[in-house]
Order: structure tokens, then C-alpha cells, then sequence
């Protein structure tokens, strides 16, 4: 017996997401982790199937990135946040990525203690996955689940731990990025001052049962986020019963989601996700013969704006064999 | 001597002490059985109660609530309103008795009902005795039987501490609780600093509720619960130290000028984590070495003692295995000469060096609490830092460093003929007590006024939004009006919000490598070969708290390299299978200690299959030995009890078991 042997094809799961089948998202999860030989194969027949091709259109889902750094209160306020959707009757997943350990290559998968639920509610999916050997960053196999579960989900999240790279990452998948940050954190206005971190779509202040810090905290940041030019929303949120600003915080999100070039982030989503997934398998040797990751980012928006990964990473790899 | 114009040598007390108070941590079934087994105990020489209550009732819910299910009179005695408080004092003059209840999260309540059980015998609550725990920390560090996030627990026991001191004022609101610490793992700096850390998270709540004046008063009503390892002579030195480190918080933090009222008052059950189940005959001689540390020396003597039997690893004791410990504090008091002496300790340079030490390293580990922000907000740090200390005592047991006589070393036996009785030397309580307390409970809603029970409920719900308001007297008044203990808490739980503590987990640091490596090497293996890395889900069905197995379990299974989902204490089985569903694990381990395992395991290896999760489950914890074969029936494919304290065995079998799941055959050799 092989392992799996009965698991659905990816094809199959594609189809089941396209008919709204939230029950396919364990198996598509194994599927896009799977690094078997015929895994990757499997995934790509899977993307095709949720590609705007195929979908007549992009995938209705609200994307969400949830990231900050650990202790911010993340977790506690994704279960909040999970609760208001589904009060609005909208199904969600939530891929929560936690860090993994160098030396053995185990995980502990903590976020999931943290975020109620109803097992009995079938339209709540959440998965822990481990980052991988990207620390702080994403899998290839959670921007490949964003993308499948977009399918058939009303909202995606993807919750990371850190600043820096982390929600730089989440933003070449997510639609809307929310970073999470605790009164008192100074870190994160030297970040943006610098410019190390890049301007979050929304920025929410936890802990707003602090009261005069978590207040003067979202003061500072909305300052500091004017001077740069950027209109991001600022909300304070406290998820300690009872909790507050979660209404707000989820018309913050849902405004910006709105607001945006949805066809315009979702192209680039999928060309940086190709371009992640080209880099997973050819390293940097790779990058170089497509002229560096600028210069491929640069031809990448020249190229057919109906492509799905697959198609846009098989030009890639086209065009490094055709230029070295 | 028998001059009483002369003074006695400085080496003999004129008279000898009075004897500690003797308690046996009891309880099971029903009220009424509990209530007859009480009675034998006093009939035998105990001089307090001490009521084990079942998990249920420690955690507020009704025997009628889904997570209830298999803990009904398991681990004590379920209490659910006024009613069955009177039948467990039943013939007890409250008055007269000093009762110990270990109960947290539902203490205020707990109180509540013995409050009035007394007025029902006409005794005012001015003249009770007894102690509540009442120590949340500890709950969300290691025992697990909290019920509502810190903030408003802390203002319960806040106004727990408030209510008593003027109206119930020879009672005990709280035992700060290092004892758990231990049984987590704790070493003794931890165990001194965490305690101690705790009672100035306590203090300072209260002092915000209280006159100045009564601040004194407060801080000697603040006594400790702790614990007594078999390093017998170092934890007699950590008691002294503590001692030392109360005075000097009671004169420097909170003013107390009179040293009475800064005097150390303590009770204590002795250690637990380190009875074994092989050899279990061996803990006799534990129990009374660890009983020595808390009785050799006058001036750190216990108040109030309790000891475990020798068979709690194996199950729960039955009342003659209860006897026995009893006996052994009898023994020592009025067989042995302790009593008789002045501090034997005193100018000891050995005793000084090692109190110096302790008291030492407990201030610098007290100092990093404080600078957390305190007790409260050092939860998670305290609770990492346990799990890393007992990592480190299971491995140097493993290694062989720390010797366990008859577990790894000494191993060879004869047959004990303590454990060959058809129940293996063990109580197993009725399965029928679940259904009996259910139709009582029933019963009792029936037949009580729910319009006043209605009214009290809200009036209690008004009070837990009024931060200010103290809680107790809208708890008497539900008491007494019928409420039962789930409502109580869920009128708490509508306001405050549910909880869930820190795992602790991790945060943990990786551990050392040396043995690690095959291991490793067989985890990868597996993982290429499934395409994905091999996923475990280490799950504690019930409300059974302890979980400090569990912990130890899931940190070596990610140091041997798989991804590990663990969730926490406190799960359904329904919860169980979702999350092994979703997070696609290829096993699941389940650890179970409260004796429910006959009633759980088979719910969640029902509720995998029903969700259509295929993994195989494994489960560790107090498994008696007559339950492993219907266990393994129910589709358990292996059990794990104390005894089997090789963790990297542990994992070795379970990568085998994935791996022949799969069909990906055996180990290279």
C-alpha cells in the first residue's frame, strides 16, 4: 500500500472548490504539502482549476494576512475576528504559519489552542502549517492553499509571527494586510520611519484595555503613518471580554478590500507566487539567469495577465534556459 | 523536668508540641459516600477535612454538561448545590471542624455552599475554620482547573480575601500553591520564587480593596500549600527560606509590623510526581522521608498535613490505602520523639548554606518575575520555564542521572502481592454515579423555586460587571436560593468570557541532541516517504488539567522533528476529531489521568471515525492495568502508563506505527 493511495486527485479538489465544497479543505491542505514525487504535479492540476480561467473570474474570496510580532495578541483576536464573520454567515479558513526549528525540523503548531470554534460548524477550517525552511516567511504550499481555498471560502487569513519579512511575504498573497501591534511597541514606528517595514493596509493597536497607552499608541502610529503619505486605517482593538473594535476592525478590512485593484494584486500575487516557487526549485542560480529578481518581476508584468502559476512559472523556466 | 520552678535545657521543649492537623485528601462518587467516608476518617484518629472535589465542580460546570461526561465523582466528590453540601457535612458539627477544600475557579462558590450549610446547622459563618485554595495561578501554571481569564479571577479571590477577613475571620481565603509548581516540574529556587511572587500578585489586589489598616491582618491570613520532595534535607532548607523571604516581604512590602503576623503558615501534601508505578510498595518509604522535611524542624514545621497513598500512580487509592498514610503521620507524631525538641536545625551550618542559597536564587528569580509586570503577566513566562525544568528532570531520569529506585534502576522484582487483587489495588468508582448525580440534579431543578433562583442569577450577573462590587454576598444569596455550581460559573463565564492558559510549550527550548540523532533520522525518513512531515495532535480529552505528560510529549515529538498540533487542556472529543481532521495528522496521542479514560477514549476514537480522520491513537496516563485490554478493543493501538518513562521509546513506536499505517515498512536496521 502507498501512502494516500485513495487521496483525491488534484483535479478533483479543484472541481469540489469550484462547486463550493468546504469539506475538501483537509485533503486539499495534505495535496499542496505533499512533496512526493507527483506532489508539485498534483498541486499545479489543482491551481488550474481555481485560476481565473477556469473560475470565470477571480476567486471571490477576501484574502486576509494577520501578522506582528509574537505576543502582539494575534491569535486572540483572529478568534474574535472569526467569530464576527461568522455572525455575518461567512465561511472562513485560516492558515495560521508557525516557525520552524532548524535543528530537528519539528514544530510545535501552538495558534490553533487559541482560536475558538464550534467543531460542529462545518464552515470554520483551520490549519496550522509550519514555515518551513523560510523563517518568518511563507511555504509554497500555504501560498498555494490561499489560492485553492480562495476558490470555495468567503475569507482566507493567513496569520504570521513577525515584522520584517514576514508581512512583506504576506502581502504578495493577501489582499488586505493587517499588522497587529501592542501599545508601547516603538519598534514598529522606527520600521516604518525606516522603511524597513512597508506600510501595512491596516494597522490595529491590541490590548485597547490599556486605555490612555493603547490610545496615545494609535495616535503615534497614525502620525507617523500620515507623515509618510499613507491613509491606512488605525484601530484599537482589545479582545479581553468584553471585546471591542472588532466591528471596526472588520469594516477596515472589508473597506480596503473595496478599494483596491483586486485584478491588479491578485495578477501580482500569482506572478510573485511563481516567481517563489521558480526560486524554491532553481535557488539562486535560477534568479541570475532570468537577470535578478527586479528584472524578472519587470518582465513578469509584460506577460499575459491570464496566466495561472503553473503557466507563469513554466514561462520562467522558459526564459532562464533560453537567456543562460 | 518536674520541677516547674526550673528551666528546661535549651535542648527540650518543656512540653511537647501539639501535634499538626491530620487530613486525607478525600472524596468520590456521591455526597453521601463521601460524607460516610469522612466520618471513618475522624473515627480513625484525622483531626480536619480535606475535600477532593470531582473535576466538574472544580471547573464549574453541572454533571449534565457535555464536558462533564466520565468525570462525575471521579477524582472527588461532585457538589452542585446547597443540598449536596449538606449531605457531605451530614453529622459533622461545622463548628467544630477545620475543613481544607482544594477548589480554585469556583472557590467564592464552594465557600458560598459551606456558608450555608452551616447557617442550615445553625452555625454562624463568624465561627467557621477551614481554607479554601483559591489560587488561580497555579491553575493556569499546571493544574488546569480554571475557569475564567486572570483579570476577573484574580478580583474573585480578591474579593474572596476581602469578604473573610472581616465576616468568616478564622478562615484561610487562600493557600498560595507551590505544591503544583513541584508536581510541574519546578526546582525548589522556582518553587519558592513562583509562591512567592503569587502571594505579592494576591496582596496587591487586595489592597486595593481593603482599608490600609487591615493590610496586617490581610497578609496574615495569607497561608501556603506546598510540596515535599524525597531530597528531604534540601526541601526542609527550602521551607526555612521561604519563611525567611515571607518575613522580610511582610516588613518591607506591606509594613507589617508584628512579627506573629508574619509568620509562616503552611500545609502541605507531599510529593506526588515522584511515586512510580513499578515497584509502587516504594513509595511508603518516599512518604515518610518527604513527610520528615516538613516536620523535623520546629521553627518550619507544617500546620496541616496530608499525605498521597502509595498507589496514586497506579489509580485512584481506596480508604485502606488512605489508612495507611494516615497512620504513617501518626506514627511520626506520637510514636517519635519530633515533637520534643526545640529547632534541631538551628546553628546547623549545613541548614544555613542551603537556606543562603535557596533564598538567594529565589530573590533573582523573583526580580524577572517583577519584571514581566508581576505574577499575572508572567504567566507564560513562569509556565516555559516549568515545562523546560521538568524536560530536563525527565531526561536526566532517562539518562540515568537521577536515580528511580525499581523504575531505572533496581528493577528487578517479585510479584507484588499488594496489586493482586481483581481491581489491581486500586478504587474504581461506579459508572452508574454519573447517571445517579444526573437524575439528582434533575430532581433538584424540579423541585426548587426557579423564579428565585432566576432572580438571584441576575442579581449575581449585575454584581461581576461592577468591578467594585464584591462578589461573595451575591454568592451566598444564589447559594442559598438553589443554584447549582454550573450556573453559578455561567453566570461568571456570560460576563468575564471563557479562557484558555498558555501550553508553554512553545516557547520551550530545544533540547540537548545526543540522543536524538537516529531518531531524527527515522522521522525524516518516514516524513519523505509520506511526502509530508509526519504530524502528531496531542490531545487531553475531559477536564482533567494535569497536563504536564502531555506537554513532555509534545516538545519531544518536535525535537525529534514532527509538527505537533497541541491544543491544550480541556477538549471534547468532537474538538478532537476536528482538529485532527483539518490539521491532517497521521496520529493521535491522548492523555488522560483523572480515571475517565474508559468513558473518553472510545468517544474520540468514535468521533475520528465519524469525521473521517484516519490516524491511529495512542494513550498515556493513569491506565490500570485491568483497562489496557478494553482500550486497545476500542482501537487504542498502545497505552503508556508511568512506568514507561523512556520518551524516546515512546516516539520510536510511534513513527513505527505511522510507518506500518502507511504500509512504508520497518526501519533500516
Amino acid at each position: 500500500m502507498t501512502p494516500d493511495r485513495s487521496a483525491p486527485s488534484g483535479a478533483e479538489l479543484g472541481e469540489r472548490l469550484r462547486a463550493g465544497d468546504l469539506r475538501a479543505a483537509p485533503a486539499v491542505l495534505n495535496l499542496v504539502e505533499n512533496r512526493r514525487q507527483g506532489g508539485p504535479q498534483e498541486t499545479a492540476a489543482l491551481l488550474r482549476e481555481v485560476s481565473p480561467a477556469a473560475l470565470g473570474g477571480e476567486a471571490p474570496a477576501h484574502v486576509v494576512g494577520v501578522t506582528g510580532p509574537p505576543g502582539a495578541g494575534k491569535s486572540s483576536l483572529l478568534s474574535e475576528l472569526v467569530r464576527h464573520w461568522r455572525g455575518e454567515g461567512r465561511s472562513v479558513a485560516v492558515l495560521a504559519v508557525d516557525p520552524t526549528s532548524k535543528r530537528s525540523g519539528g514544530a510545535l503548531l501552538g495558534d490553533r489552542a487559541r482560536i475558538a470554534f464550534d467543531p460542529a460548524d462545518r464552515d470554520v477550517f483551520i490549519r496550522s502549517t509550519a514555515a518551513g525552511d523560510r523563517l518568518g516567511g511563507l511555504a509554497a504550499s500555504t501560498r498555494a492553499a490561499a489560492q485553492a481555498l480562495a476558490a470555495a471560502f468567503d475569507v482566507v487569513v493567513i496569520e504570521t509571527v513577525g515584522v520584517g519579512q514576514s508581512e512583506t511575504d504576506v502581502a504578495d498573497v493577501a489582499d488586505t494586510v493587517a499588522v497587529i501591534v501592542q501599545p508601547g511597541s516603538g519598534d514598529v514606528l522606527q520600521f516604518l520611519k525606516a522603511g524597513i517595514m512597508e506600510v501595512p493596509d491596516v494597522l490595529v493597536v491590541t490590548k485597547a484595555d490599556m486605555g490612555a497607552v493603547a490610545l496615545s499608541a494609535r495616535r503615534d502610529l497614525a502620525a507617523a503613518l500620515r507623515a509618510l503619505g499613507a491613509d491606512t486605517d488605525v484601530v484599537a482593538v482589545s479582545s479581553v471580554a468584553p471585546p471591542s473594535g472588532i466591528d471596526e476592525l472588520a469594516a477596515a478590512l472589508d473597506a480596503h478590500r473595496r478599494e483596491i485593484d483586486l485584478g491588479a494584486r491578485r495578477r501580482r500575487a500569482r506572478r510573485r507566487h511563481a516567481l517563489a516557487d521558480f526560486t524554491a526549485e532553481h535557488g539562486e542560480r535560477g534568479l541570475r539567469a532570468l537577470g535578478g529578481r527586479r528584472a524578472a518581476e519587470e518582465w513578469l508584468e509584460g506577460q499575459d495577465a491570464g496566466l495561472d502559476v503553473p503557466a507563469i512559472t513554466r514561462a520562467l523556466e522558459a526564459r532562464s534556459l533560453e537567456d543562460a | 523536668m518536674s520541677d516547674p520552678g526550673r528551666h528546661p535545657p535549651a535542648h527540650r521543649l518543656p512540653e511537647p508540641d501539639r501535634p499538626w492537623m491530620m487530613r486525607t485528601y478525600a472524596g468520590h462518587s456521591t455526597a453521601k459516600a463521601s460524607n460516610e467516608l469522612y466520618r471513618r476518617n475522624l473515627a480513625k484518629g484525622q483531626t480536619g477535612l480535606s475535600v477532593a472535589f470531582d473535576l466538574p465542580t472544580q471547573t464549574g460546570y453541572d454533571a449534565d454538561h457535555e464536558l462533564a461526561r466520565g468525570e462525575v465523582g471521579k477524582v472527588g466528590v461532585p457538589i452542585a448545590h446547597r443540598g449536596d453540601m449538606a449531605a457531605l457535612m451530614d453529622g459533622i458539627p461545622l463548628d467544630a471542624m477545620n475543613t481544607s477544600m482544594t477548589i480554585n475557579a469556583t472557590a467564592a462558590w464552594l465557600l458560598a455552599l459551606y456558608v450555608v450549610a452551616a447557617e442550615e446547622q445553625g452555625v454562624e459563618q463568624s465561627a467557621l475554620q477551614g481554607t479554601t485554595q483559591n489560587d488561580i495561578l497555579k491553575e493556569y501554571l499546571s493544574r488546569g482547573t480554571y475557569a475564567f481569564p486572570p483579570g476577573p479571577s484574580m478580583r474573585l479571590i480578591a474579593d474572596m480575601v476581602a469578604y473573610t477577613v472581616t465576616e468568616v475571620p478564622k478562615w484561610n481565603p487562600i493557600n498560595i500553591c507551590s505544591y503544583h509548581l513541584q508536581e510541574a516540574g519546578a526546582t525548589p529556587v522556582q518553587e519558592i520564587a513562583y509562591a512567592m511572587s503569587n502571594a505579592i500578585a494576591v496582596l496587591d489586589a487586595v489592597r486595593e480593596r481593603v482599608d490600609d489598616e487591615l493590610m496586617p491582618t490581610v497578609f496574615a491570613r495569607i497561608s501556603f500549600f506546598v510540596n515535599a520532595g524525597v531530597r528531604f534535607v534540601e526541601e526542609h532548607a527550602k521551607l526555612r527560606a521561604m519563611g525567611r523571604l515571607w518575613d522580610e516581604l511582610g516588613r518591607e512590602r506591606y509594613g507589617v509590623e508584628d512579627p506573629r503576623l508574619r509568620r509562616f503558615r503552611y500545609g502541605v501534601q507531599v510529593n506526588s510526581l515522584g511515586l512510580t508505578e513499578s515497584q509502587p510498595e516504594n513509595n511508603v518509604q518516599r512518604i515518610v522521608l518527604e513527610a520528615l522535611a516538613v516536620t523535623l524542624g520546629r521553627s518550619s514545621r507544617a500546620r496541616a498535613i496530608q499525605l498521597p497513598a502509595w498507589n496514586e500512580a497506579l489509580g485512584l487509592p481506596r480508604p485502606w490505602d488512605q489508612q495507611w498514610s494516615l497512620r504513617i503521620q501518626q506514627v511520626l507524631a506520637f510514636e517519635t520523639d519530633v515533637l520534643e525538641y526545640p529547632d534541631i536545625f538551628e546553628g546547623s551550618t549545613v541548614m544555613e548554606g542551603l537556606v543562603d542559597e535557596l533564598a538567594e536564587g529565589a530573590r533573582a528569580e523573583m526580580a524577572i518575575v517583577a519584571e514581566h509586570g508581576g505574577a499575572v503577566e508572567a504567566v507564560p513566562y513562569m509556565k516555559a520555564a516549568l515545562v523546560d525544568s521538568h524536560r530536563a528532570r525527565v531526561r536526566r531520569i532517562e539518562a540515568g542521572d537521577l536515580t528511580v529506585v525499581g523504575q531505572n534502576r533496581f528493577t528487578e522484582s517479585e510479584t507484588s502481592p499488594l496489586t493482586d487483587d481483581a481491581e489491581g489495588g486500586i478504587l474504581v468508582v461506579d459508572p452508574d454515579v454519573e447517571a445517579q448525580q444526573r437524575a439528582a440534579l434533575e430532581q433538584w431543578r424540579a423541585t426548587r423555586d426557579g423564579a428565585t433562583v432566576e432572580q438571584a442569577l441576575a442579581e449575581l450577573a449585575r454584581v461581576a460587571g461592577q468591578e467594585h462590587e464584591n462578589i461573595m454576598p451575591a454568592t451566598i444569596a444564589a447559594a442559598r436560593a438553589g443554584a447549582t455550581t454550573g450556573e453559578w460559573a455561567q453566570a461568571l463565564r456570560d460576563v468575564f468570557g471563557d479562557y484558555r492558559a498558555p501550553t508553554g510549550v512553545g516557547e520551550a527550548v530545544a533540547g540537548a541532541e545526543e540522543d536524538l540523532t537516529e531518531l531524527r533520522a527515522e522521522v525524516d525518513r518516514v516524513s519523505d516517504a509520506l511526502g509530508r512531515r509526519l504530524k502528531i495532535l496531542v490531545g487531553k480529552p475531559g477536564l482533567d488539567g494535569h497536563s504536564n505528560g502531555a506537554e513532555q510529549i509534545a516538545v519531544r515529538a518536535r525535537d525529534a522533528g514532527m509538527e505537533v498540533v497541541y491544543e491544550g487542556i480541556r477538549l471534547t472529543p468532537s474538538q478532537i476529531a476536528a482538529s485532527a481532521l483539518q490539521e491532517g495528522v497521521h496520529v493521535v496521542g491522548l492523555s488522560i489521568l483523572s480515571g475517565s479514560h474508559r468513558e473518553l477514549i472510545p468517544s474520540v476514537i468514535e468521533a475520528l471515525r465519524e469525521a473521517g480522520a484516519d490516524a491511529p491513537v495512542v494513550v498515556g496516563g493513569i491506565i490500570p492495568e485491568a483497562d489496557v485490554a478494553p482500550l486497545r478493543e476500542a482501537g487504542v493501538a498502545a497505552v503508556y502508563t508511568p512506568k514507561d518513562f523512556d520518551l524516546n521509546r515512546i516516539m520510536r513506536d510511534i513513527v513505527g506505527l505511522v510507518a506500518q499505517h502507511h504500509g512504508l515498512g520497518a526501519a533500516a536496521a
